[in-house]
This record gives C-alpha cells, structure tokens and sequence, in this order.
C-alpha cells in the first residue's frame, strides 16, 4: 500500500504528468494562465474535482454495467463541477467571472475522464482518491509554472503583487493568447529533450 | 449592448477565433492535425455538430432550464444534449446516408468530448445571446475551428520532411505554429470584435 502510494505520487506529479507527458487538459491549460491567482483556483477546482469523481467511480465499480460507464462518469464528474461552480459563485465572485466557462469545461477535461477510466474503476477507493489527487497536483504544478511566467513577464506581478517594480518594460505577448501556446510549447520541448538525452544514455 | 449577428459570425471565425484565442477543443485539434484529409472530416463534423447543438442548447436553455429556475444544472443537461444528438445523428447517417456515414462517422464519437462544442454553448450564455445571435456564434465557431485544424494540418503536412529538433516534434512543434497562427490572426482584429 505503501508502495503504491509513493508509485502513484511519483508517476502523476512527474514521469505521466498529465499535461508535459501525456498532452492532456490543454485546453484550461492554455486558457486561465494568464494570472496566478486564477490559475491556483482552477488547479485546486480540478484537483477536488478529479480525486473526489476517481474515488465515486471507484466506490461504485462493481454497480455500475460496463456499457454506459462513459455516461455515468461523466454525471459523476459533471456533479462534483457543479458543486465548485456554486462554491466559486458564492465566496470567490470575482475568481469565477474570470475564469467563465472554464470552470464548466473542467467537465470535458480529459485529465479526469482518463483517471476515473484508467485508475478509479479497478482499484480502491482511496488509491483512486489519491491518485486523482495527484494527478490533480501534478496540473496545476505545471499550469502554476506557466501562469507565473506568463503573469511575471506580462504584468511584472506575482499573484497581483507587483515584483519587478517600474523598470520593467511589460511584454504585451505575454497577455496575449499566442504566449500561451510558445511557453507550453517551450516546456514540452525541454523535458522532451531530456527526456530523449536520458533514455540515449541508457542505450 | 446588442451585436449584429452577421459581426459574430465573422468574428467568431476570424478575430476571436474558438481555437486560437479561447483555447477550446484543443485535444483533438492536436492529435488529428497530421493529414489534411481526415482533419478536413472532423473539421465538417465540427461544423454540422455545433451549429446544431449550440440551437438546441439555446431552446433547451431558454425555454427549460430558465423557466424551472434549473440554470446551475446547465453543465449536466448541455453535455446530455450533446452526447444524445450526436448517438442520434450517428444512426441516422448509418442508415439513410452510408457514404457521409463512412467519412464522418468515426469523428463523431471524438465529438462528443471535444470541449469547444459545450465551451460554444456556455460563451452563448454567458454572453446572454438571443437565438440569431447564438445560431451565428454556433456556425462561426464551428467554421473557425474546421478552419485552424485545416491550417494547421496544411502546415505540418509540409513540415513533415524537414528535420526539427527531437524534443520538439509532435505536440511541441504543433503548439508553436499554432501561436504563430494566432499571432497571424491578431493581424485581422480591425474586421470585427466581439469581446
């Protein structure tokens, strides 16, 4: 179990990321990086969002028929959407006028789909809660990686806390959708690259 | 404030392109942008499916959902709609229209996880458009994205031969020209906007 634990964590956060590794949840990720303050909120929202529906498929695996499982999942998911949706609403007014339809599109991510299909519908209930955790973390680690550059290099601030003071001349690419697409790219490019030099190595 | 139709309709295909600046649909828009041909298939069932479902999300949204104080419910009940026209629309093609059914069909499924279709039907009613307006944004926008994975097949097509660093093949390599290409799209921004 324990194993496990650490395999799980190891796996999501870093060698299957989600987003670098297996180009998944684009979309959002593409989309709320433009400030980290939206960017965390989101990355928490899929967090709840991914590790409680992996552990509700879980718990209910044995009960639901394998024909309409795609069906079920996605009302699984799209419920636990509607449960953030209402809490953004209400306590984070601004947050979630910001982030839009985004919040609903959480329900098309394939990040949670795959992990309740992948993961949550042969194992455990709790190591699929955990994995859709860490699958979770391991999104909105890179999201939060993007979203700082972007915003660092956009506005000069940091979660809206100016760093860079006056001096800096503010890159208007950086708020501009086209950045979006060139820093992940970039990033993909490098641990790409890595990844082929390591695996060159071990011959 | 109310927006000429015939604006969004270009807008939404030109200047707030669903791809280039909403970022939607980005999953499949990456993966079945290798050849020209089957990205121009799913680009028509893209068209034919939102178009549709973004009408059908609209009456289903105005005349049951908002009536029934239901709203928050929309997430649940627009993906339904979806996924319930499109498994209609795939019987119907396998039977009356076999040679369209063989072209399209194996797009349809993909459709129905593609997130552009429900991010289109969610924009309609955040920006609390009227059924005009919205039939408008469900064509452009489905013309617009057809149009980005067309581009970008177009352009990896040729790319294809020449040598680009190893890291940067595949997705990477997709994901720059795509900035390019939204950079190239800003260039048309005085046509029209609607954001």
């Amino acid at each position: 179990m324990k194993n496990e634990i650490k395999t799980i964590t190891e796996k999501d956060l870093w060698t299957e990321n989600p987003v670098i590794r297996q180009i998944l949840g684009i979309c959002s990720a593409l989309a709320v990086t433009n400030l980290m303050a939206n960017t965390f909120i989101m990355g928490m929202g899929v967090t709840f969002v991914t590790a409680f529906s992996s552990m509700t498929v879980s718990f209910l695996r044995n009960v639901i028929p394998r024909r309409i499982r795609m069906m079920v999942q996605t009302l699984i998911i799209a419920s636990y959407v509607i449960i953030v949706d209402i809490v953004l609403k209400a306590y984070l007014p601004d947050i979630s006028a910001n982030l839009g339809p985004y919040v609903g599109l959480i329900i098309t991510n394939c990040i949670i789909m795959g992990r309740c299909e992948a993961y949550g519908q042969s194992n455990p209930p709790l190591l699929a809660f955990w994995d859709g955790m860490m699958s979770g973390l391991g999104y909105t680690l890179v999201l939060m990686f993007i979203s700082f550059i972007r915003e660092l290099m956009g506005f000069g601030t940091l979660f809206g806390i100016s760093v860079l003071g006056d001096w800096w001349t503010r890159w208007t690419i950086m708020v501009m959708p086209a950045s979006a697409f060139f820093v992940l790219a970039i990033i993909i490019w490098a641990v790409q690259a890595r990844q082929s030099k390591k695996s060159a190595e071990r011959g | 404030m109310y927006i000429n139709p015939i604006v969004i309709f270009f807008a939404s295909i030109f200047t707030s392109n669903i791809v280039l600046t909403n970022f939607l649909g980005m999953c499949s828009y990456l993966a079945i942008s290798r050849d020209l041909k089957s990205s121009w298939g799913l680009g028509q069932a893209v068209i034919f499916v939102m178009t549709i479902t973004t009408i059908l999300n609209y009456l289903v949204y105005k005349y049951i959902l908002v009536p029934a104080e239901l709203e928050y419910l929309r997430y649940i009940v627009f993906i339904i709609v979806v996924a319930a026209f499109v498994q209609l629309l795939e019987m119907v093609l396998e039977r009356f229209m076999p040679g369209l059914y063989y072209t399209l069909g194996i797009f349809l499924p993909l459709i129905t996880v593609n997130c552009a279709i429900l991010g289109v039907a969610l924009f309609m009613v955040i920006r609390e458009y009227t059924f005009i307006q919205s039939l408008a944004y469900g064509a452009g926008g489905g013309i617009g994205w057809a149009l980005a994975i067309v581009a970008l097949a177009g352009i990896r097509e040729k790319v294809d031969e020449t040598k680009i660093p190893k890291g940067l093949q595949g997705p990477g390599f997709a994901l720059i020209v795509t900035g390019i290409m939204a950079m190239a799209f800003i260039g048309l921004s005085g046509i029209a906007n609607i954001q």
